[in-house]
């Protein structure tokens, strides 16, 4: 026994004896900086001070990083526990209650769907289409930073400013009344700068050698956008629309005064786009999920409004965690099978 | 780029090149797809600014009914009176549209916010793109990404529900307040903030955090004396972009806020913006009477001061240009 303590007591007297030369070197090297000529970086020229404001700072990074991940986490964790009760089967699909207990959300989430499913028809062939004409044809003149600039000042537009547009165009010019077309167009603004950027950026994202090698075959420039190009920049642009769309859901003041705050009662039987109560009808005015969040608490015709709103918040926030997985998921999927750079 | 397409699998490179190598002649149709695809896309760029144009067009001039027309109000009272009585009759002074308190009540609210964030974002943001990259990348800026999807009106909720009851305990007050509406605006934009600043350190070439380093310099006297200075341009843009949404934030900030119409006297006071004040009368007035045209004034004036934001990014990114230029 004697013998195996010994070694191990010499070790440690060797780490020791490491450990104070180290420390010896350390100060050492200190004393020596201190003499040399000041430092341009340590006005005092007192590198312990600088030492120790460096690891302040550090410490001070970290603090604040974790402090806002557990923020958000706190926040996230809040809501759907607040909500919980609420998941249930019959509160997502049955209609809304008057100066009742026990109702649901059910044409409110239809109509969010709806709304998104419109929108997107609408606003990604243009978003990508634009997409392609700043990656591909734009020459760089004025029609080009007209473009541009139209896109900052869209994409930095208040959403209320958007659906006050749609109010006057889509509403009161058209006379199209609150319906779900109108909130659509009120979308489409507020997505498609968002879409034309993922596109362009994604196409321009692809290799020079595959555009260049497939005009050399003698394919037109289309059939190199369409066949080439388009695809090799799916991914990103398939993940980009599908987190815009996410955002879309829960978008509200665009769709106050274009969707309106209100939802007919909807026949769930009827799928006749033509028939007033239709589920399918585009002339129809849609509360959405946000909105009804927004107007359950301003009102407050529900006994249980405040459970409502926690329900429809929850709900609100998973569909935006499930369409962020989503994306990401399509976007590794297609690019694991090669449709990718 | 050559690595690059080496990385491609053959297989796609034959198929997506099939379509011509497997035709001997062009057919008539592919000239006209060519300028149909042409035409397209130019029409879609097109469309852009069409709606632009459209959309300031519209709202300009129905801004500007409220200034002109039989009962024209007088910009500067719109701009500069703190009185707002819109239903008052001539009886009791006559309806009075001054917007002051509003535009001082979104400015306040919107700089409150960014004041709270701004710091706490650009340390986050240090964080991931210098000290734990590895984290960083693969844990925190996911988390971020997440949450700038997250809608406003869960925010806005989250504040009713928690932060409106925390504020009236602890500090007294209703609670909806000038405090309640920047916290919320504040936890929206932070992701928002936290991520473009991240980008601008992270866009910073290496060989400066090298040569810093190299001369000795330790890692926070790096990053306050080199990198902060480099990267100020993009972090300003960032924290303009988060002004931006916070300015125009709607509903989230009705519901915190308190909507009494005043000039901000403290933190605890309920306030008024702009946009809650769209928000709540545009759906009462009568379209046409001048209580409906203020709002859309002030639709006009929220879309001039965002304009004015875009201004400033535009000034704070040809900065960025230049200074490199002389650079190289």
């Amino acid at each position: 026994m004697p013998e195996t303590s010994e070694p191990i007591e010499k070790q440690i007297k060797k780490q020791k004896g490491q450990g104070v030369q180290l420390q010896k070197n350390t100060t050492d090297s200190a004393s020596m900086t201190k003499d040399a000529a000041r430092c341009g970086f340590c006005k005092s020229g007192n590198h312990q001070a600088a030492f120790f404001t460096d690891r302040l700072a550090t410490f001070f990074f970290c603090s604040a990083g974790i402090f806002l991940v557990g923020l958000l986490f706190i926040f996230a964790g809040y809501i759907i526990y607040a909500g919980r009760d609420s998941l249930t089967f019959h509160f997502l699909t049955s209609p809304p209650r008057f100066m009742q207990k026990g109702g649901g959300i059910g044409p409110q989430l239809f109509n969010s769907i709806y709304l998104l499913i419109i929108s997107s028809a609408f606003s990604v062939p243009i978003g990508v289409g634009a997409g392609i004409y700043m990656a591909e044809y734009a020459r760089p003149n004025s029609v080009t930073r007209a473009i541009r600039l139209s896109l900052e000042t869209l994409s930095a537009l208040p959403s209320i400013v958007v659906g006050l547009f749609g109010l006057l165009i889509f509403i009161n010019v058209l006379g199209w009344g609150f319906s779900i077309m109108a909130g659509a167009m009120a979308l489409m603004i507020l997505n498609l700068p968002v879409i034309t950027r993922v596109a362009e950026e994604s196409i321009r994202n692809v290799p020079v050698s595959l555009k260049e090698g497939s005009l050399a075959l003698g394919a037109t420039h289309w059939q190199t956008i369409w066949k080439l190009i388009l695809p090799a920049a799916l991914p990103g642009i398939l993940s980009g629309v599908i987190l815009v769309t996410g955002r879309i859901f829960g978008e509200a003041a665009a769709l106050l005064f274009t969707a309106g705050m209100s939802s007919p009662h909807l026949n769930f039987g009827d799928w006749n786009p033509l028939h007033y109560a239709s589920p399918l009808n585009p002339f129809r005015p849609a509360e959405t999920l946000a909105v009804y969040t927004w107007k359950v608490n301003s009102e407050g015709l529900a006994p249980d409004a405040r459970q409502i709103a926690d329900g429809a918040a929850a709900v609100l926030i998973i569909t935006v965690f499930l369409f962020n997985i989503l994306a990401r998921y399509i976007g590794r999927t297609l690019q694991k099978r090669g449709y990718s750079h | 780029m050559v690595s690059k397409t080496e990385n491609l699998p053959k297989t796609f490179c034959i198929k997506a090149c099939d379509h011509v190598i497997n035709r001997s002649s062009p057919k008539p149709g592919y000239f006209f797809r060519e300028t149909l695809g042409r035409y397209y896309t130019t029409l879609c760029g097109s469309v852009i600014i069409l709606l632009t144009v459209v959309m300031v067009a519209f709202v300009a001039i129905k801004g500007l009914t409220a200034f002109i027309g039989s009962h024209p109000i007088s910009p500067l009272q719109f701009l500069f009176s703190t009185h707002w009585q819109p239903d008052a009759s001539a009886s009791e002074g006559g309806p009075e549209f001054g917007a002051l308190a509003f535009i001082i009540g979104s400015l306040s609210v919107s700089g409150l916010a960014v004041l709270f964030s701004a710091p706490l974002a650009i340390a986050a943001a240090v964080l991931i793109a210098i000290i734990a990259p590895q984290s960083g990348e693969n844990f925190i800026r996911p988390v971020l990404e997440l949450f700038t999807g997250i809608p406003s009106v869960v925010y806005g909720w989250v504040g009713l529900s928690l932060l409106v009851p925390f504020i009236r305990n602890c500090f007294g007050g209703l609670g909806f307040s000038l405090l309640a509406g920047s916290l919320v605006l504040a936890l929206m934009i932070l992701p928002t903030i936290t991520t473009l600043a991240t980008d601008a350190l992270q866009a910073l070439p290496i060989s400066y955090t090298e040569g810093s380093y190299a001369l000795g310099a330790t890692r926070w006297q790096t990053i306050y004396r080199i990198l902060f200075p480099a990267a100020r341009s993009r972090i300003l843009i960032g924290i303009t972009l988060g002004i931006t949404r916070a300015f125009g934030e709607a509903l989230a900030v009705q519901m915190v806020i308190g909507n009494s119409v005043r000039i901000p006297g403290s933190f605890l006071s309920p306030i008024s913006t702009l946009t809650s004040i769209i928000t709540m009368d545009m759906g009462n007035t009568v379209t046409g009477s001048d209580w409906n045209n203020t709002m859309w004034s002030m639709a006009l004036l929220l879309l001039l001061i965002t304009f004015g934001f875009i201004v400033i990014i535009k000034i704070l990114g040809s900065q960025r240009t230049e200074k490199r230029g002389s650079n190289a």
